[in-house]
């Protein structure tokens, strides 16, 4: 793929840039010698019409929700509304300074108060913090939380966290970061957290448990209120993960499960684009005893006026410079006031049909090691498919068939994880034109392998070496090297 | 539901393919007790048009900042952005796409990341550099957890004279992660006080320009094994030597000022750059050059054992979603710019800051609070209460930034400007007249 450093277009007097109107003093006057750049920066000089192809052209080997069916498990590939972006870069919003006077900023601070508001009663829990800027730096901030609320407590021996076998991998790096130990909980046959097993590790150095609603499998855990009051009698704190929240929207709440903390993924649940891996926002919703412990500056409405608040000497302190990704929260926003209470509703209602009907039909070609009701998603093994046939092999074969493949190899206690969630957007046509196209390549991985093997065959690239970018690094330009 | 493909009828069908007579029969393995106490946000549907309404009705509260003239800086600058920047990053290939876990359906998303690590390099005068973190300051609390790992004295050593908002978000993860942080004051000219270092650090973290504005010259710096973190402004770098050529170990940033509005301070872009030897520590996404088996090249996440999806509780940090989009704005800022035009808008950034501090410094008791050099921001003693001047200006349609995030640092009586290409000879001669005017 050609670079804009390939480029060689040299444009002299670009018009980008206003005319100097004060008199120059000279940057030797004004800046030592010794802390002058002595080179220019090797970036190219190109026409705007340049720039504008060659971006262009860069776009369309990416494949976006635009494009077609996404079903990557536990990523929630939802449409995102166009008006969104259109009401984030109205100027009053995005040219507000956070350092702005609060009396300048009346509306921002509104629109954050709004959506605290409406996400601590989506989670059923009293207070919200909207700080993190994604669900993994939500799960920091909420294990931070867990640490100071220990603390506290004076019980700083607390430092075991839970984790079942299915959890996603930022929640023991969070943990860990947060300088908790990480204890690995087995599920049981049916893919839930195994009680006994449960039993087995509370103690009075319990911090806690990290649990995905539903689970990664796409099953929700029936013994959940048992989960959460066995962790609570031992003197523990439950840590959910919001990233599967769509499949019970505007149906139930963390808070009635016995969550203490709670995080949302914006880009999962609320619409918000994910950029080709951000911005998100993942702000995390608290029960009120680790209220007092929130990230500093909150805000909190006055009479008529809303002002920040950093009288809070219990905080944990900031997880983000200001006030978090304010353009990612408006669209949320934006996305919930559009649905109200029914659009919720038909959110978890339609994602939970789509996933329940592929799952259905998907598993008369494929082996569903967890067979039940699903709910968002569900996850197949891509094992024994064919000879030689690995899952990697079925997701790049998707891309010939114009779908972006699921999410492969996760959760890890499925042998080749083909985990699929196809969201509230996607039509019945669609789904079934996915069914077929997994049936063709079942039936492909028998007879003609080699379709498999070397797909895809309709993208940009074919199969990339990864391993080659691993031992020969080449992470920048190469500016100097012959090409 | 506008968003919701499925008809009445498909619902039907599709329920009757399961063997359900019901919706609700969907969500029967949710425990009735948890579904009895649902209670909903009580908001009814809405349509775009009356959505559009309520939010430019929000929109309203806030000022009109086509009338105002913004001097606030500490961070978050008002540059002028290309009209192309949000153009491009608008293609919804781009800003739809997930993070590149594919990379045969990705090459524009890694292309223009391995594109922003280059860039950064260029800039920074550094070695590697990662795909983006969420913000500056959280990439600073990120390059101090990777000193910790590589050095592991259990403290580090930051600079007094380091933005608030950074050193807020550095103490709560220091905090968490038990790194004590010990702070290094400066100088009568508002550099590091170079005396004050203590000894058995894991890292200095120093802040060029600082939060007064002064550029700092770590050339004299001497850690022992302790890393030299320096956060930059991009945009300076344009003109300023890279501080990698001047002895850091690792470059963060806030990377705003490179083509993204201040949205109110997010969402926000964090870069980060290291040497090469550091590559396995690294935080956070990295693209990569390969080939694919016909020898055609491309580019894939590289180095993914350092991350959580595969190294679970050992990996190098948590972060999976960064800020990639914001990230392709950047490069397509520096693009439109170029290299002779980073030069320029540094330049001009430069020159319109002095020409208003020397102003400003015409007026009967107003000075330059530390003779050291500064680039588009400094940092003035002001005769009269300086929340009174600030009242004043705001009266004035003028912004500058509360001096009490200056005293917080040991500034009394000081007033901070910022000033970007955007601010005309003219707003900058009404702005000294306007002072002269306070008493």
């Amino acid at each position: 793929m050609s670079t804009i450093f390939d480029r060689h277009v040299t444009v002299s007097d670009g018009c980008l840039l206003p005319k100097q109107d004060v008199p120059e003093q000279g940057l030797k006057k004004l800046i030592p010698s010794s802390l002058q750049r002595s080179s220019p920066p090797r970036i190219p000089q190109l026409s705007e019409p340049e720039l504008a192809r060659h971006y262009t052209r860069l776009s369309k080997l990416n494949y976006g929700i635009d494009d077609g069916l996404y079903p990557l498990g536990s990523c929630t590939m939802k449409y995102n509304p166009k008006v969104n972006e259109d009401l984030a870069r109205l100027p009053g919003f995005a040219l507000a300074h956070p350092k702005a006077e609060e009396g300048l900023v009346q509306g921002s601070l509104h629109l954050l108060y709004e959506v605290s508001h409406i996400l601590s009663r989506m989670a059923g829990l009293d207070a919200v913090t909207l700080q993190p800027a994604a669900g993994a730096h939500g799960e920091l901030t909420g294990m931070f939380l867990l640490r100071r609320y220990f603390e506290k407590r004076g019980e700083p021996q607390r430092k075991r966290i839970l984790l079942p076998d299915s959890a996603h991998g930022t929640n023991p790096a969070s943990a860990n970061t947060a300088g908790f130990s990480v204890v690995q909980l087995p599920s049981n046959e049916k893919g839930m957290v195994d009680l006994a097993a449960l039993k087995g590790e509370l103690d009075s150095n319990l911090a806690g448990i990290m649990l995905t609603v539903p689970n990664t499998l796409g099953i929700f855990e029936e013994e959940i209120l048992s989960v959460t009051e066995l962790v609570h009698e031992a003197g523990g704190l439950c840590y959910f993960d919001g990233a599967n929240l769509n499949a019970f929207l505007g149906r139930a709440r963390p808070g009635d499960m016995g969550a203490d903390v709670f995080h949302f993924n914006f880009h999962k649940t609320l619409s918000t684009p994910h950029g080709g891996g951000g911005p998100g926002a993942g702000p995390v919703a608290v029960s009120g005893k680790l209220s007092d412990l929130l990230p500093v500056p909150r805000i909190k409405k006055e009479g008529e006026k809303y002002r920040l608040d950093w009288d809070f000497p219990d905080s944990i302190g900031s997880m983000h410079p200001f006030y978090g990704n304010f353009g990612v929260l408006l669209k949320a926003y934006v996305y919930v006031l559009l649905l109200g209470d029914a659009g919720l509703r038909a959110v978890s209602e339609n994602a939970v049909l789509n996933a329940n009907y592929l799952q259905t039909r998907l598993k008369e070609t494929f082996t569903l090691p967890y067979d039940r009701l699903c709910k968002h998603e569900f996850v197949l093994s891509g094992a024994e498919i064919g000879p030689g046939i690995k899952t990697l092999d079925i997701a790049k074969r998707l891309i010939d068939y114009g779908f972006h493949p699921p999410t492969i190899y996760f959760p890890l206690i499925v042998q080749e994880a083909l985990m699929i969630e196809p969201t509230e957007c996607e039509g019945r046509d669609t789904l079934d034109r996915f069914v077929e196209a997994m049936e063709r390549i079942a039936a492909e991985a028998g007879e003609t392998p080699e379709q498999l093997h070397t797909a895809p065959q309709r993208a940009p690239v074919h199969r990339l070496d990864e391993t080659r970018a691993a031992r020969q690094p080449v992470l920048t330009y190469p500016f100097d090297a012959e090409r | 539901m506008q968003y919701v493909t499925n008809t009445k009828k498909d619902r039907e069908q599709m329920l009757a393919a399961l063997g359900l007579n019901s919706i609700e029969g969907l969500f029967s393995d949710i425990p009735r007790p948890i579904k009895e106490k649902f209670q909903g946000l009580e908001l009814s549907e809405k349509s775009e048009l009356e959505v559009v309404s309520a939010l430019k009705r929000l929109e309203a509260q806030n000022a009109n900042w086509e009338n105002m003239t913004s001097f606030l800086g500490g961070g978050i600058y008002d540059h002028y952005i290309p009209s192309i920047v949000s153009h491009l990053i608008s293609r919804s290939e781009f800003y739809t796409a997930y993070t590149p876990y594919q990379p045969e359906i990705s090459q524009g998303t890694l292309t223009a990341m391995f594109e922003f690590q280059t860039m950064i390099c260029e800039l920074t005068g550094m070695e590697i550099a990662n795909a983006s973190l969420y913000d500056g300051a959280t990439a600073l609390a990120e390059a101090v957890i990777m000193a910790e790992r590589i050095v592991g004295m259990g403290r580090m050593a930051v600079a007094r004279s380091l933005v608030p908002d950074f050193r807020r978000v550095l103490d709560t993860y220091c905090g968490a992660a038990g790194i004590d942080v010990v702070e290094v004051p400066y100088t009568g000219r508002g550099q590091l006080d170079l005396r004050a270092i203590p000894a058995d650090i894991s890292a200095l973290a120093i802040q060029s320009p600082n939060a007064f504005g002064v550029i700092e010259d770590p050339t004299q710096l001497d850690l022992g094994d302790g890393l030299l973190i320096v956060v930059a402004n991009p945009i300076s770098l344009g003109i300023l030597a890279p501080p990698g050529e001047l002895g850091a170990d690792v470059v963060v940033g806030e990377g705003q000022p490179l083509g993204l509005p201040a949205s109110f301070g997010g969402p926000l872009l964090g870069f980060f750059a290291t040497h090469r030897r550091w590559l396995r520590k690294v935080p956070g996404r990295i693209s990569g050059r390969t080939v694919d088996r016909d020898g055609k090249e491309g580019y894939v996440m590289a180095f993914q054992t350092r991350e959580q999806h595969i190294r679970r509780e050992r990996a190098t940090s948590n972060i999976c979603t960064n800020s990639a989009l914001c990230a392709l704005a950047a490069t397509i800022y520096i693009a439109s710019l170029g290299a002779e035009g980073l030069g320029e808008l540094a330049r001009l950034n430069l020159e319109k800051a002095h020409y208003l501090a020397d102003r400003i410094c015409s007026l009967p008791g107003y000075k330059l609070a530390f003779q050291a050099p500064f680039f588009n921001e400094f940092t003035i003693h002001v005769p009269v209460d300086p929340h009174r001047i600030r009242d004043s200006l705001k009266q004035a349609g003028f912004l500058v930034t509360d001096p009490g995030e200056l005293e917080a640092l040991g500034m009394q009586e000081a007033l901070r400007f910022a000033v970007t290409e955007k601010r005309t000879r003219e707003q900058l001669d009404s702005l000294v007249e306007k002072l002269g005017g306070i008493k």
